[in-house]
């Protein structure tokens, strides 16, 4: 049975302004998490995926944002900022992807936690604040959180203030938790360290989680479903295994195959040619994808991709997956591919 | 803390004696004789040679600095060869002007720099921002003596609001109430024009700051907490931005205290930098040599006081 | 034939504190590292952040204070104190971590590319500009982009005119520190592929530090892992990856996200089982200071740091 529906995001479109003209960086983008769910947003540098987290936490000041975001059927995107501060924090909160800058360098850890529950528990006395900021720390694997409390963010390692974020985070109990990079910045064991804190406390608190990376091996690890993005748009969207054993869209099926292995011997890994275009010069008609699988027949490509689903719950933009092959791979077979489709 | 503290004492050591040693060489250089004023340059060239020789200044260079040294260290800096005075009693009464004069303007321009900065930061590119940078501009292109003088001409003679000379009005009995407010309407003006002027240092540096710290993704941090914006600008970006500010402290009045010279000398105002220009225009040199020296003192003291202040509000420094 | 040799190196850091900033202790960065580059092998050194692996490849460069130990290459003594020190450094180069900020951004590319060129050579003008059109063309960038700056290019095209500054004086070691970390895996891959790619057409040796798992498994014939300044374990890339034998090797490599989403939990408990393993096992592998013991040859390509017995 599926958990409950907590984020539904219905046509979510989020612009900037270039010289005086807006430009979609997150361009009619649908989705939906559901209770102790981890929802895996991936693509490359610059595809929108923080565009789309900051949409959600309503943390663009200058964006404009069109659609429904609707957690527990409130829609956010209606509220306004001082709504908002009593969702921030509270219902929602995120975690971001540079420990090194995201914590205030001159407060103190105990203040920096303390001030999220401030703001959400006008109730709580300082002393309660201070303990229980104790206990948080505790809870995300601090060693010494009486010591670790009254120490600046300078004297704790990368991972150590990843977790002080996490202990941020989570301090409300959120119920929608979204994670920008988490672990991007940090290395191989202690990555491992923060991920597995992750999927407890989402256990623990059975809160949604958005979980944004480039890195497809964390995904494998933590995801149920995954949506992956490029140029603003989703690809390809459906659950985890779909995603990795029977990958559809081009594009994903290009990202796999740069990745390298651990469990086989690879001699070259695939290049994805050229680079996500610039806001500005996103192709906004027709496909925006097909000038970086330059050697796919021009005539293979809709003028209008749109979102079909291909099997129960795995959605693919456009059909052209039906006859995509990489350059090396031997043309026959696809000819085949064509085909049968 | 301590540790840097004590450090930054220890360094202060050679600072000092390097200055005195500066001060003591040009004052070696002027004519006649600039420690002791016992010289008379309009004597004989023999009789000159004479009295050098019994003033023991045909000493090596060393003996001589050790003699001075140890009498300014005592608070003897000889004798004004223009008013017949010792240098310190002369100096005295300017050096408490002049203190009042920098501690006044110091207070204008943090009251005056840190609203400003931080309108001009907070609403960056508004139109308050726009004029508030307009005018640190061009309190950049003035200097000051020119502003300085349009200040007391129209405020002083045009108006006559405030008194265009002195420190304090003639016959009031020392500390009483309208000795200081006398005091006050003196300083005043010649405060203000230094403050108007010497803020936009200031304003730059917070606005550029509070820019700067606007961007930085502890913000972020803050908003994605739930806290308002009031309570972003105040707890995060402004306490962030001022800190540096609060350690320049030390700096700026060290850079008041030398820059009061025109100042001082267009108001009337007697204080050390007036002292200064008058003692150099009648070749009074053992107290120009005491001014320099003070105020070398001054810039020293100055970047020490900074230091000592950066490093209690800055926690990466204060935790070493 | 080992074409590097780094025979226990220690770089000891200095901390100064006190009142008279004296030196009041020392961050052992390297502390006793033995190992061998052979020619025309890629040998990757893994460790966490911290384990003095930029502190090695520096060493090599001659960028670090050497505290003790030697180092050759091709039998001549980099760090020798005594005689005449051989300059080796044009057959020695780096490629750094950030391509972001390695090169500086205010030269144009034709002057960073030819900035050892002209350390070491002495050309005229014309011949260096035909020099650095060349490298560029090699390392797969347009030769017209010499008068342009670095902030006009991606990631992978910056990582790339590092490399072809790296290669402009025909070197036969290149040590490339964390080359990928800062880029997008579509990017990653282009450069490791092009990595690859110039190590055959120059007959380049690669000594390539990273603490990614599985961009070492795909590029090295051997690896080193290091631990707080040692080498807990050497060899072959298959042996590191089926048959660790150090608990720290066991935890990195169970460290690294397994990509096929239906063994997550079979690989979660694996972790798991190996962290308690390490924290039990802790002091069979480390000696009282949590430091690693000395490499010991298991195989004839296979050392591990395990204490002495009996
Ligand atoms: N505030 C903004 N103003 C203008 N353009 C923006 C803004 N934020 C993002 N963009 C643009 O929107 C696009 C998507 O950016 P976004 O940060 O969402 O990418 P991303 O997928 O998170 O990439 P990365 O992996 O590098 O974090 C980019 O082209 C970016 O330049
Ligand atoms: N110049 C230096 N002075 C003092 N300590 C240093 C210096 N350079 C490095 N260290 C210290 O030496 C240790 C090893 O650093 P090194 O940069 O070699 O690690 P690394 O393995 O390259 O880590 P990373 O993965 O973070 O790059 C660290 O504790 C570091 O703080
Ligand atoms: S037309 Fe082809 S390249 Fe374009 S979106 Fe569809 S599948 Fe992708
Ligand atoms: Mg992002
Ligand atoms: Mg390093």
């Amino acid at each position: 049975m599926l958990n409950q529906e907590l984020l539904k995001i219905n046509n979510l479109s989020t612009s900037f302004q270039i010289d005086e003209e807006y430009y979609a960086a997150v361009d009619d983008v649908s989705l939906t998490v559901r209770e102790n769910e981890v929802l895996a947003i991936v693509g490359e540098s610059g595809s929108g995926k923080s565009a789309t987290a900051f949409s959600i936490m309503g943390l663009h000041n200058r964006g404009k944002i069109e659609g429904e975001i609707l957690l527990q059927g409130q829609d956010l995107a209606k509220l306004s900022t001082s709504e908002m501060n009593k969702i921030r924090g509270k219902d929602m909160s995120m975690i971001f992807q540079d420990p090194l800058t995201a914590l205030n360098p001159l407060m103190e850890i105990g203040v920096q936690i303390g001030e999220v529950l401030l703001l959400h528990n006008k109730n709580m006395s300082k002393t309660e604040r201070r303990n229980y900021a104790i206990e948080l720390l505790g809870r995300v694997g601090i060693p010494r959180p009486e010591r670790t409390i009254d120490q600046f963010p300078h004297e704790l390692s990368g991972g150590m203030r990843q977790r002080v974020i996490i202990a941020i985070a989570i301090a409300n109990q959120p119920k929608l938790l979204i994670a920008d990079e988490p672990t991007t910045a940090l290395d191989v064991t202690i990555q491992a360290q923060i991920l597995d804190l992750m999927q407890e406390l989402k256990d623990d608190l059975n809160s949604g989680v958005i979980l944004i990376t480039h890195d497809l091996g964390v995904v494998a690890e933590m995801a149920d479903r995954v949506a992956v993005m490029y140029a603003g748009q989703i690809v390809e969207e459906s659950d985890v295994e779909s995603i990795f054993v029977n990958p559809q869209h081009p594009y994903t099926r290009s990202l796999l195959s740069s990745i390298p292995a651990t469990d086989y011997a690879q001699d070259r890994l695939h290049v994805i040619q050229g680079i996500v275009p610039s806001l500005k010069h996103l192709p906004r008609t027709g496909c925006r994808f097909k000038e970086r699988i330059p050697w796919i027949d021009d005539d293979a490509h809709e003028d209008h991709p749109v979102l079909h689903e291909v099997s129960e719950d795995h959605f693919v933009r456009c059909t052209c997956y039906q006859h995509f092959y990489f350059p090396d791979e031997n043309k026959e077979d696809q000819a085949n591919g064509v085909t049968e489709g | 803390m301590w540790k840097f503290i004590v450090r930054r004492l220890i360094i202060t050591l050679p600072q000092l004696l390097l200055m005195s040693l500066l001060v003591f060489f040009m004052a070696s250089l002027m004519p006649g004789d600039a420690f002791t004023s016992q010289v008379d340059p309009s004597l004989s060239p023999e009789a000159i040679e004479e009295q050098r020789e019994r003033l023991g200044l045909n000493d090596p260079w060393y003996q001589q600095y050790g003699r001075w040294i140890s009498n300014v260290a005592e608070g003897d800096f000889g004798t004004s060869t223009a008013h017949y005075r010792p240098v310190t009693d002369l100096i005295w009464e300017r050096m408490i002007n002049t203190i009042w004069l920098s501690l006044l303007s110091v207070i204008f321009i943090y009251a005056i720099g840190i609203p400003l900065g931080i309108i001009s930061g907070r609403w960056n590119d508004r139109l308050v921002d726009q004029i508030i940078t307009g005018y640190t501009y061009l309190g950049f292109a003035t200097p000051i003596f020119i502003f300085a003088l349009v200040v007391l001409f129209f405020f002083g003679f045009t108006l006559g609001w405030f008194p265009t000379g002195g420190s304090v009005a003639s016959g009031l009995e020392p500390g009483s109430f309208e000795y200081i407010m006398s005091k006050l309407h003196h300083l005043l003006l010649p405060a203000l024009s230094i403050a108007l002027i010497g803020v936009v240092g200031t304003v730059q540096y917070l606005r550029s700051e509070i820019i700067d710290t606007k961007q930085k993704d502890f913000i972020v941090t803050a908003r994605a907490k739930g806290a308002p914006e009031s309570r972003v600008y105040n707890r995060h970006i402004f306490r962030n931005s001022v800190l540096p500010i609060a350690a320049f402290f030390g700096y700026e009045i060290t850079m008041l205290i030398t820059g009061s010279v025109f100042v001082e000398q267009i108001f009337s105002y007697p204080g050390m930098g007036n002292l200064f220009i008058e003692s150099i225009l009648i070749r009074d040199f053992p107290v120009v040599t005491a001014v320099v020296l003070l105020f070398g003192l001054a810039a020293i003291l100055g970047a020490l006081l900074s230091d000592i202040i950066l490093s209690i509000v800055d926690p990466r420094i204060r935790i070493k | 034939m080992a074409l590097l040799k780094v025979d226990d190196l220690k770089i000891h850091f200095p901390i100064h504190g006190g009142i008279l900033n004296r030196k009041i202790d020392e961050v052992k960065a390297v502390d006793g590292v033995s190992f061998e580059v052979r020619e025309g092998e890629t040998y990757g050194l893994v460790g966490e952040s911290g384990s003095g692996k930029t502190t090695t490849g520096k060493a090599v460069m001659g960028l670090n204070n050497i505290t003790d130990g030697d180092i050759y290459f091709e039998d001549s003594h980099l760090n020798a104190k005594k005689g005449k020190k051989i300059d080796v450094r044009n057959d020695i180069q780096m490629i750094f971590q950030d391509p972001y900020s390695s090169l500086n951004p205010r030269k144009r590319v034709i002057d960073i590319v030819a900035e050892p060129i002209r350390n070491y050579e002495k050309l005229s003008k014309d011949d260096e500009k035909k020099r650095v059109q060349e490298l560029l063309e090699r390392v797969g960038i347009s030769s017209d982009s010499i008068m342009k700056y670095p902030h006009e290019f991606s990631g992978g095209q910056r990582q790339r005119i590092g490399v072809a500054r790296a290669i402009a004086l025909n070197p036969k070691l290149i040590i490339a520190d964390e080359p990928v970390s800062a880029l997008d895996v579509s990017v990653q891959a282009q450069v490791l592929n092009f990595l690859q790619d110039i190590q055959k057409e120059m007959d380049l040796t690669l000594f390539f530090i990273a603490h990614d798992l599985g961009v070492i498994k795909h590029m090295c014939d051997r690896i080193g892992i290091m631990y707080q300044g040692r080498l807990v374990e050497e060899g072959l890339t298959e042996e590191i990856f089926n048959n660790p034998q150090h608990i720290y090797t066991k935890r990195l490599v169970a460290a690294i996200p397994d990509v096929d989403p239906r063994n997550r939990e079979k690989h979660r408990e694996f972790r798991s089982q190996i962290k308690e393993e390490y924290q039990q096992s802790f002091y069979d592998y480390f000696n009282e200071e949590g430091l690693a013991f000395n490499l010991k040859q298991i195989t004839d390509t296979h050392k591990v740091a395990l204490p002495e017995r009996g």
